[in-house]
């Protein structure tokens, strides 16, 4: 089988931040209720995490768990282990009502780094950086498109669609420009 | 003549001197000159011509009020007209030309227009279009677009870049005036999170200039101590060159930072648009002076008296050598004393008052400066430059007393406070008798979504408009606001130094009682040529609305917006009226406070990013092989994919012969994919669709229509069961977000208690349809999968690997071809695409656009949402009643299609329609229906909605909705065509192709 291609090739641009695509990362979507049983089960069969409180995301080296609305998980997790993850899902839950999808391929991750990271992205997202809570996951809007993200080492990890990876790119690449700091 | 002094300017550098130009010629200038300082350093006062009368203009202000010194700023792709040049800080190799003129700024032929005034008058423009009515179009048009307008707009790209940004805050100061930086010091102090926005290059306002003392030190070093200790504080941001435009609801602001106005083309963005959402506004925006209305007001070397000291002071220029003051308050005797501070004559002062018994006044007689009390200056001689005045009474008419030679007139008829940031929101206006100026009521202030007060107006912008006054009113305010915010602040109050100054008095026309000669001749409106006669004649005319009367007029119009003509004007108004002042009322204030570049409201949107273009993963193989791209929403899709030397219709027409002869590949990856799962997902997929969706088997594939509560077709797509409890329902590339926001709405606001999940899966999958009597053969050269037709038939799915990637094969057809959907994970839809075409190169693969998939249905009878469907259309009218379960007891749609309009038998159908010629029946024909309607326009009964030629049958084909639809088949019906006439097509079956499906289930 081919290597999963991501959908900018690891693009790069070097401005007063550095702006990486990284990827594909595994994901899966999981919708359940947080009072459902298997639910935490489920989590930690999948990536070993606990289910995050609202508007939060737990992490360790290479998987993750974000809060994405009142019945929506995000699972972060190696692009090769989502086949293993969905069927752990799927034994932890058993009955209980669930739906879990893989997402993958449906995304693009772009990692902005450096110390004024958050500055690219002040200019493209309406979120209050000041006020953004430690681990939060922050699902909001790039400019014109839908995106989340949340504070990596040295930097913010930016999720958005796939099909819109170009656009974001160049949002960040134009934000990112040499000379355009905000402080 | 205008001139650079030896010594004095607070805010240059005479050590680096720059060079710029001016309608070509090489002008030199000072660091932290404005372009008008600059300007007027070189002796250049004459800088544009007016609006309507092309009569000559020189700098009045020496700030965003400015309406006279517009210029063309740059040149080519960094040409930017109607800058301001009292706002534009000059810089080695600035270059700027004169507008308005033709042919040279110093002699203008329009200036004709000034001997045609009486012919001119308000109101002239509405006047132009009543009669005769054919004199607008040829005569009146033509000669005003001539004439009128100032800058020309750029006609290249812009070179520069712009951008937006986000911020946040507790409180907004606007201003860094004394006033906003005593507010920002008391509200900083308490932690609250505070922005301070100044429009200028430099802090501290007027103070420094009007030597204010402030707790015992020079305002400029006070100013000094108040920014370090803001610089220290973390929860303090402040900038310069950052205009703020407006604000809006919710404590919504938008500021304008100019970046690189000065430094064009060293890299940085030229300005960036603030987007900032604030808990309070402090608008400390500081006032501004007003004109006299005196005859010859307009004529250059008539400026505010503020202005002259601003030169004066800030830049160590002088306007001119003799300088007569005109005033109706104390403030302006500044002007005198900066003035002969500097050495230069100030001949005579004309104070409008009967009494003169201030500080400042004595300071000045101190000085030797004659005043002369109860005067007006009558009249200004000069015509490109002042020469001198006329004095007489200001309770006269106009006799002259004497005469006074001089280069420059200073005048100054009181302060307005600006308060726009407190008004775009509704605060309201009080009309302050003692000082003749509008003021904010903080009794009526607008208000936040709480109801408490948003915007809070402070020091010159509150009409405290004396330094000490000023400082207090800001520090009170930012107490208050701090208080409420349940915080405290134990910072100082500063104080400034009292000047006494004696009272204003309003003067609205000088003399008072001056004919209508000296009247024609009192500029209100300095760019759009408005004077006191205007006003006057639209009140006569029966304007007493104040908004009216600017339409009528063009009062505060023009591109700087009224700010030193709007309160001269309704005063006139009120005076013509014989009404009060109050009564009158003013116009609404509206951002942006200055002009916003269109570039900096842009943002980052132009270009690659101008929106965000949706690709799918084999978008690069297509545009690297030659497709033509069409926009499907934000989608850019392949249409078709033409070789060397062939048209659009030839790369058609070839790759539906090649697909309905060997293979072809489709680029289907932007069809919506949704999975439902749960308990409840059958239930909830049955009222979703029209058909019965919970009882297909799993592994099956089964076509479904969707319908709105109305009962009309909103999408189509096919359904797979997935599992016991889950399917996967694909829809039409525009319906993928729509359907799944549909069905969340569903679940979540009517049928919230039923258990199902859904989720939008589109872009997870890369979907190639492979189509075409060889398909089959392609895909076993991939391997991994028994693909014959016992192992799977039409209309079933199933998953597996193919070429070792993972996929799942739907076997349905929308060509009427064997046809295979198959689904891979996105990241690796290229690599399966350039595997098909490996392995297919000799089937005869080749890839087939929209436009072949378009034309491949219709000669199947397959409708096409939006083409067939508009809104209007229910699944009966296109004879899907098939579709139509009649086993359940509801659906989205039923109750709907039951209404005696959709149900009755008589609507429009759709049939196949054949020319009898062979030809194509143009898109959006009609078919007529005999006689006529009340409009006179030819009766209908149908109209085609897809035509093509195809190259299958080689004759046009067509679908479309008639009346009666298939009852009428064999009939021959009438098409119009363009520009005239109709052509003839037979009524037919709308599957042409391949009837009995045999091709697609072999």
């Amino acid at each position: 089988m081919s290597d999963p291609v991501s959908a900018m090739g690891h693009a790069r641009y070097d401005g007063f931040a550095m702006v990486r695509e990284i990827g594909p990362l595994g994901m899966i979507s999981l919708r359940a209720k947080p009072e459902v049983k298997g639910l935490a089960k489920a989590v930690k069969a999948a990536v070993g995490l606990a289910v995050p409180a609202p508007r939060r995301i737990v992490a360790t080296a290479d998987k993750a768990v974000g809060w994405m609305s009142p019945d929506e998980y995000l699972l972060v997790l190696p692009y090769a282990q989502t086949g293993a993850a969905m069927a752990a899902i799927a034994s932890a839950m058993g009955a209980d009502h669930h739906l879990a999808a893989v997402v993958s391929d449906a995304r693009a991750v772009f990692d902005v780094t450096g110390a004024k990271a958050d500055q690219v992205l002040r200019k493209l997202c309406p979120v209050d950086f000041d006020a953004l809570a430690p681990g939060e996951l922050r699902r909001t809007r790039a400019a014109q498109v839908a995106a989340a993200f949340w504070a990596i080492d040295d930097g913010f990890r930016v999720v958005c669609f796939r099909s819109v990876a170009g656009y974001m790119l160049g949002l960040l690449t134009q934000s990112a420009q040499p000379g355009s700091e905000l402080g | 003549m205008s001139t650079r002094l030896q010594k004095g300017g607070r805010l240059i550098d005479r050590n680096r001197a720059v060079e710029f130009t001016f309608n070509g010629k090489r002008l030199r200038g000072f660091q932290g000159d404005t372009l008008a300082a600059a300007l007027l350093a070189n002796d250049q006062m004459l800088v544009g011509r007016s609006f309507k009368y092309h009569r000559p203009r020189g700098m009045i202000a020496s700030g965003a009020e400015e309406p006279n010194a517009l210029v063309n700023l740059g040149q080519g792709a960094r040409l930017e007209p109607n800058a301001r040049a009292t706002t534009t800080e000059v810089f080695d190799g600035l270059t700027a030309t004169s507008q308005n003129h033709w042919p040279t700024l110093e002699f203008d032929i329009g200036v004709i227009n000034n001997a045609l005034a009486r012919f001119l008058p308000a109101g002239f423009y509405y006047k132009t279009f009543i009669h005769p009515r054919a004199a607008w179009k040829h005569v009146f048009e033509p000669i005003i677009r001539q004439s009128a307008g100032l800058g020309k707009a750029p006609k290249t790209a812009d070179a520069d870049r712009y951008e937006h940004a986000y911020a946040f805050c507790d409180i907004l100061i606007a201003g860094g005036g004394v006033a906003g930086l005593q507010a920002a010091l008391i509200a900083a102090a308490s932690g609250a999170r505070v922005m301070v926005l100044e429009q200028t290059a430099t802090w501290g306002g007027r103070a420094p200039v009007d030597g204010d003392v402030i707790d015992g030190m020079p305002a400029d070093e006070w100013v000094k101590n108040a920014l370090e200790a803001l610089g220290k504080m973390k929860n303090v941001s402040i900038r310069l060159r950052c205009m703020v435009a407006g604000s809006y609801d919710h404590g919504y602001v938008l500021a304008d930072e100019n970046i690189a106005d000065h430094s064009p083309g060293d890299g940085r963005p030229k300005h960036r648009l603030w987007r900032i959402r604030t808990g309070r506004i402090i608008a400390a925006t500081g006032a501004l002076e007003r004109p006299l209305a005196f005859a010859g007001n307009d004529i250059p070397g008539v400026m505010l008296a503020s202005a002259v000291r601003d030169y004066v002071v800030n830049h160590g220029v002088s306007a001119g050598d003799r300088t007569v003051l005109v005033t109706n308050n104390d403030d302006a005797y500044r002007t005198a004393i900066a003035l002969h501070q500097a050495g230069l004559q100030v001949p005579l002062i004309v104070d409008a008052r009967a009494n003169v018994t201030g500080d400042l006044p004595d300071q000045a007689r101190a000085m030797g400066i004659r005043i002369t009390s109860g005067r007006a200056i009558v009249k200004v001689k000069g015509a490109k430059r002042v020469t001198g005045v006329s004095i007489g009474l200001q309770a006269g008419e106009g006799a002259v007393l004497e005469e006074i030679a001089c280069d420059v007139v200073a005048m100054s008829g009181g302060w307005s406070p600006v308060v726009h940031l407190f008004s775009h929101c509704g605060g309201k206006l009080l009309w302050d008798e003692a000082q003749a100026h509008f003021r904010p009521d903080a009794t009526r202030p607008p208000t936040g979504q709480d109801g408490t007060a948003m915007v809070f107006a402070a020091g010159a912008a509150n009409g405290e408009l004396q330094a000490d006054r000023a400082l207090a009113d800001a520090g009170g305010v930012a107490r208050e606001i701090i208080r409420e915010m349940g915080l405290k602040s134990e910072t100082n109050l500063a104080k400034a130094e009292v000047v006494s100054e004696a009272a204003m008095e309003p003067v609205w026309v000088m003399p008072q009682g001056a004919n209508t000669k000296l009247r024609t001749k009192m500029w209100l409106d300095f760019q759009n040529d408005v004077k006191v006669s205007d006003v006057q004649l639209a009140a006569r005319e029966g304007y007493a609305s104040v908004e009216h009367t600017k339409r009528y007029t063009t009062l505060g119009m023009a591109t700087d917006q009224g700010k030193l003509s709007n309160i001269n004007g309704l005063a006139v108004l009120a005076g013509a009226l014989n009404d009060k002042i109050p009564n009158v009322g003013t116009t609404t204030f509206r951002p942006p406070y200055t002009p916003v570049p269109l570039g900096a409201l842009a943002g980052e949107s132009r270009g690659d990013i101008f929106q965000p273009l949706r690709r799918t993963p084999m978008h690069g193989w297509h545009e690297t092989n030659g497709a033509y791209l069409e926009p499907v929403g934000l989608w850019r899709r392949a249409y078709c994919y033409p070789r060397a030397g062939e048209s659009h219709d030839q790369a058609v027409h070839r790759e539906i012969l090649n697909t309905r002869a060997n293979v072809g590949l489709l680029d289907a990856s932007t069809l919506g994919k949704i999975v439902v799962k749960g308990p409840d997902a059958g239930r909830f997929l049955d009222m979703l669709y029209t058909n019965v969706m919970s009882n297909l088997g799993i592994g099956k594939c089964r076509y479904g229509l969707m319908c709105n509560e109305q009962g009309f077709l909103s999408d189509d797509g096919v359904v797979v069961r997935l599992s016991e409890d889950s399917w996967l329902c694909h829809t039409t590339t525009g319906g993928a977000e729509r359907i799944h926001g549909w069905m969340e709405d569903w679940l979540q606001c009517e049928w919230w208690d039923w258990q199902v999940y859904c989720a939008n899966v589109t872009e997870q999958y890369a979907q190639i349809a492979v189509a075409g009597p060889r398909a089959r053969d392609l895909l076993d050269r991939l391997g991994g999968m028994d693909l014959s037709k016992d192992a799977l038939p039409f209309m079933a799915f199933a998953e597996g690997t193919l070429a070792g990637l993972p996929v799942r094969v739907h076997r349905i057809s929308f060509s009427g071809e064997l046809s295979y959907e198959i689904a891979v994970p996105a990241s690796h839809g290229l690599a399966l695409w350039e595997n098909l075409m490996a392995a297919g190169a000799d089937l005869g693969v080749m890839p087939y656009g929209t436009e072949a998939m378009h034309v491949m249905r219709a000669e199947k009878g397959f409708i096409m949402m939006g083409d067939e469907t508009d809104g209007t259309v229910i699944p009966q009218d296109l004879n899907l009643g098939w579709a139509i379960s009649k086993k359940k007891a509801d659906y989205l749609g039923k109750r709907g299609q039951e209404r005696t309009y959709l149900a009755r038998s008589d609507r429009f159908k759709l049939a196949g329609f054949e020319t009898l010629d062979g030809s194509v029946i143009p898109d959006g024909s009609y078919i007529v229906a005999e006689g006529f309607n009340a409009n006179g326009q030819r009766n209908t009964q149908g109209r085609v909605t897809s035509t093509y030629h195809s190259p299958t049958l080689g004759k046009g084909i067509a679908m479309g909705l008639i009346r009666g639809g298939l009852d009428r088949l064999g009939e021959v019906v009438e098409f119009n065509t363009l520009p005239s006439g109709t052509v003839k097509a037979k009524v037919v079956d709308p599957v042409f192709y391949d009837k009995e499906g045999e091709k697609q289930n072999v």
